[in-house]
């Protein structure tokens, strides 16, 4: 597929550089707000949308904006979108700003938006930079999303707030799901986490055994710089 | 004096920001290999964040407030969490070289920890006054240094055990970080 093109760029930010599984960007949002999934999309499609605006907007300023304070630059432009989708969402889906609460201005320091913009929007034109945040967005939206959803069906035995699982009611005498509250808790998130990044490894070392890739140490496909260095050493004694 | 008590208790303790809030989770997980480096962390952190909770209070209070401009709380706090965290770095090279020596490196990764976005968000979210806000940052911060010097004390410990080959890395320490967010929920009988 041709580099730069608007599907090129989609498919690259859901499945290929998916900001959460891959790169490991925007953990506070994605460990925080993701209690259910209807949070988790809520979530994702508002730091889409901040993404998908700031990418552009920083596209097109990208030959007026000066090398020196590009930094301050990004943020005032990030943290402009931010303001305005919080006073939207305030003022149009109140319940959802009601359980977002504090993790909504927190967008502006999300690593995936000022990285996408340092990292894309600031070399390329205006419209492949929408897509890319368009596409990166959707990539958070959707891993956010099953995150919250297998800590909401373990934890409550629910689905987008919907009971799918019947309830054990020891009362009434009846047989049924007894749910493991702690998934909703602060350490399900950690612990849902680990499991999916333990999974990740599992099939990538069982990649790296076949000798596909045998040559190349870097395990994270260049994004060393941008995942801690926590990911790249997983396999490894050091 | 009990509400800053209460205040400090919370903070650090029982909302631990890291443990209960997921915020600064970035240094949390990145920083915290070595004890040493985590305590130089912790300590950039602390103050940081104790300077700018002051500083952010003192700004909403007269200036946001009087002039109704209460709206554009995030946009004037990164900026001035950015600005400030640039002046303590060049502030201390020259005036204090064995604290920036210290704390130099940490610095600049300060501001990307959205931990210091957030107690100043806090702040105005809880109506805390300049002394209660800035008693509040203060413990936040102490939180946030009491459990990485705790992770990182764990993680070296890790480093001599025989861990299945998948959870290597970046999944034990979650689960670790799951594990102390349980120890956690202990302190909560405290307030």
């Amino acid at each position: 597929m041709k580099a730069n093109t608007p599907s090129e760029r989609l498919i690259n930010g859901i499945i290929k550089e998916n900001p959460t599984f891959v790169l490991m960007l925007g953990m506070c949002p994605t460990l925080a707000v993701t209690t259910s999934a209807v949070n988790g999309i809520g979530m994702g499609l508002t730091t889409t949308a901040v993404l998908a605006a700031s990418n552009l907007l920083i596209s097109l300023l990208r030959k007026f904006i000066p090398d020196g304070v590009r930094m301050p630059a990004y943020i005032v432009v990030v943290a402009s979108f931010v303001t305005i989708v919080q006073m939207l969402l305030e003022g149009f889906l109140p319940a959802l700003y009601a359980s977002l609460g504090l993790y909504i201005p927190l967008i502006v320091v999300n690593c995936i938006i000022l990285g996408r913009a340092e990292a894309y929007a600031s070399k390329n034109p205006p419209i492949p930079s929408l897509f890319d945040g368009i596409g990166m967005g959707l990539g958070f939206t959707l891993s956010i999303t099953c995150i919250g959803a297998v800590r909401e069906l373990i934890g409550a035995g629910q689905l987008f707030g919907r009971q799918i699982l019947p309830l054990a009611d020891a009362a009434a005498g009846k047989m049924g799901y007894e749910p493991v509250t702690i998934f909703i808790l602060a350490p399900g998130a950690f612990f849902v986490l680990a499991l999916l990044a333990a999974i990740q490894n599992k099939f990538k070392l069982g990649a790296a055994k076949k000798g596909i890739d045998p040559s190349n140490p870097d395990k994270c496909g260049g994004a060393c710089a941008s995942c801690g260095n926590t990911m790249c050493k997983g396999g490894k004694h050091e | 004096m009990k509400e800053l008590m209460l205040i400090i208790v919370g903070s650090a303790l029982v909302n631990n920001v890291v443990l209960s809030q997921f915020l600064g989770l970035c240094p949390f997980l990145g920083v915290s290999k070595k004890t040493e480096t985590a305590a130089g962390m912790g300590g950039a952190v602390i103050f940081v964040i104790t300077l700018s909770s002051f500083v952010t209070s003192v700004i909403y209070k007269f200036i946001l407030v009087p002039t109704h401009m209460e709206y554009l709380q995030t946009i004037v706090f990164i900026l001035v969490i950015a600005a400030l965290v640039q002046f303590v770095e060049m502030f201390l090279k020259k005036a204090m070289p064995s604290l920036y020596q210290a704390l130099g490196v940490y610095l600049p990764l300060i501001t990307t920890n959205c931990a210091v976005l957030g107690v100043a968000l806090i702040n105005v979210q809880k109506e805390y006054n300049i002394l209660q806000g800035t008693v509040n940052g203060f413990a936040t911060a102490a939180g946030f240094t009491l459990s990485i010097i705790v992770m990182a004390g764990i993680r070296e410990k890790i480093e001599y055990n025989d861990i299945p080959e998948a959870f290597r890395g970046f999944p034990i320490v979650l689960i670790t970080a799951g594990l102390m967010a349980i120890a956690f929920f202990g302190f909560s009988g405290l307030i």
